[in-house]
């Protein structure tokens, strides 16, 4: 059990108070995108009423009010993964847009042909797709980690596939499809001791349990804000700074640049000299006043809530007949992938909506995962703090009245 | 829940338990794969042509209920049809899902397929094996086609 106060924790959530089909809507898509509380909704409406003005600019008092906030929201995410300094933190449109820049301005200018990018099979497609890309246009080798029936990540020959060769470990903390917990800090050990440099994705981690880059020892770590309570389209990039320091810039503008002339360019320092453009203000502020709000109610807390929900669903899922969990990992997020025998999952979408149950229904961006299953698709149950123990009994119910249309 | 009951209906639960025409042709002279990415469907769609006459035509492939169900009917309705015939059943049909006016003569009993309109997300789902079906008569070799 957790200590928190279910029904002051959902006040703050306006969202929730709603009817869907004319049942209470019972959200439970939080693997998918999160949603937001009034004090994230009013920091951002906060800023656009009082201090909306360009930043790193103007001399006047709205610019200067817009950078403070700004530059305060970096002090906040640095101080949330722990990071040594607030250059090391770089804001991005999320966690797709980070390990983009990693594979092209970190990795690729060191990679040859027959090089080797070693990730998982557990990983989303956006721990995928990039380095696929890097891939084509240098010629390296994409070698993936297998996994078990459990949804495990089988390491047993994980020494071996980490070789001379090996010029980035790219592997997620929390996979998205399954809730399985990667254990990411001693790959990352195994890793670093042939010099291979890790990053890890930790967009399925961040809302859910304490992070901190300097104990994991990882180069790289980048998150999605918007699975955090804070607003679309912003997250941001943690890298150590001698290794940022050394990277070329990913992106050119404004900003980025200390001089422009037409003979010679001098980039910014960091963290501008990837932050080229005007960037989401007003995303960043927002994910500044979510991690206020995580702060305030206690990443222990969080993670116990969500831990005490995951229990009960999965012991009431397992009672019922005909009804089967895909994702048995040991070690597991509140995440619960799983298949009603005889009726597909985008049926299961449709009806449990029909009842104001929302659930993700799909591959979930991690098709390799579920061609391992040899399935189309899973439904998948996620759940975050704010979600209670009637809700839990309003998936079963949902699930059960499928299984009656069905039958 | 009434809605619901309404597109799940005994005609397309039927079909989806006992899918009708789901088999390959042997002979088969058009052949089209249909996937909609976003749900996982996947068919293939056989068709024997006699010149303008659909001969025979048949699926195979798994999916949600309403897209074998969908397929399944679909077979049922473009069997022994001309190619221009089919095409006037599949622009009733499609009408049926956008709530526009139907020829109820022409329609029969594909009106089951008209319960998605109140559920836009699945329209997709219904309306696969007929795109299906289409690409494999318009063309001459296989051709992969996905509703995204």
């Amino acid at each position: 059990m957790s200590n928190l106060n279910i029904n002051a924790i959902r006040a703050d959530f306006p969202i929730l108070h709603q009817e869907i089909n004319g049942f209470p809507l019972v959200y439970l898509d939080n693997a998918a995108t999160s949603q937001k509380p009034r004090q994230v909704i009013e920091a951002v409406s906060h800023y656009y009423l009082h201090d909306n003005a360009n930043i790193h600019r103007g001399v006047h008092k709205l610019s200067q009010r817009a950078t403070d906030l700004y530059e305060a929201s970096r002090g906040k995410v640095r101080e949330f993964l722990n990071a040594n300094s607030d250059k090391e933190i770089i804001f991005t449109r999320g966690a797709t847009e980070a390990i983009n820049l990693v594979a092209q301005s970190y990795v690729r200018p060191k990679l040859q042909a027959n090089d080797e990018i070693l990730i998982s099979h557990l990983e989303h497609h956006a721990n995928i797709v990039p380095w696929q890309i890097l891939c084509e246009q240098t010629g390296a080798k994409l070698k993936v980690i297998p996994m078990t029936q459990s949804g495990e990540l089988d390491l047993t020959h994980f020494d071996e596939m980490l070789t001379d060769r090996t010029k980035i470990l790219a592997i997620g903390q929390v996979s998205n499809a399954l809730g399985t917990i990667n254990p990411v800090k001693s790959m990352t050990e195994k890793a670093h001791a042939k010099n291979i440099p890790v990053l890890i994705d930790g967009a399925q981690a961040v809302p859910h349990m304490t992070v901190d880059v300097q104990d994991l020892d990882c180069d790289f770590y980048v998150f999605s804000g918007h699975k955090m309570f804070a607003p679309t389209g912003i997250g941001a990039l943690y890298g150590r700074e001698d290794l940022l320091n050394a990277m070329p810039p990913y992106q050119g503008g404004g900003d980025m640049i200390l001089s422009v002339s037409f003979e010679k360019t001098i980039y910014n320092e960091l963290p501008a000299k990837f932050e080229a453009g005007t960037p989401n203000i007003s995303g960043v502020i927002g994910l500044g006043a979510a991690i206020d709000y995580m702060w305030q109610i206690g990443i222990e807390n969080i993670a116990a809530q969500e831990h005490h929900l995951l229990e009960i669903a999965t012991r009431k899922i397992e009672a019922l007949p005909g009804v089967n969990i895909i994702g048995t990992a040991a070690e597991k997020a509140a995440v619960i992938s799983f298949m009603i025998e005889g009726v597909h999952p985008h049926d299961v979408g449709t009806i449990f909506d029909q009842q104001g149950v929302a659930i993700r229904t799909g591959h979930h961006c991690a098709q390799p995962v579920m061609e391992f299953y040899d399935i189309p698709a899973t439904a998948r149950a996620s759940f975050a703090f704010y979600n209670s123990e009637e809700e839990v009994d309003a998936l079963i119910q949902a699930i059960q009245k499928t299984q009656e249309l069905f039958a | 829940m009434s809605d619901l009951r309404e597109l799940y209906q005994q005609v397309i639960m039927d079909h989806n338990k006992r899918p009708r025409n789901f088999r390959e042709i042997e002979h088969a002279n058009h052949l089209a794969h249909g996937n909609n990415p976003l749900c996982g469907d996947k068919l293939v769609v056989y068709v024997k042509l006699n010149g303008e006459v659909i001969e025979d035509v048949s699926f195979k492939g798994s999916g949600c209920a309403i897209s074998m169900a969908s397929a399944s009917l679909m077979t049922e309705a473009v069997k022994g049809k001309t190619i221009e015939e089919a095409q006037a059943i599949y622009e009733q049909v499609h009408k049926s899902m956008t709530g526009e006016e139907t020829d109820r003569n022409l329609l029969g009993k594909l009106e089951v397929l008209s319960g998605v309109k109140e559920f836009p997300a699945r329209v997709k789902c219904a309306t696969l094996s007929w795109h299906t079906v289409h690409a494999a008569i318009d063309s001459d070799h296989d051709i992969s086609i996905s509703t995204e």
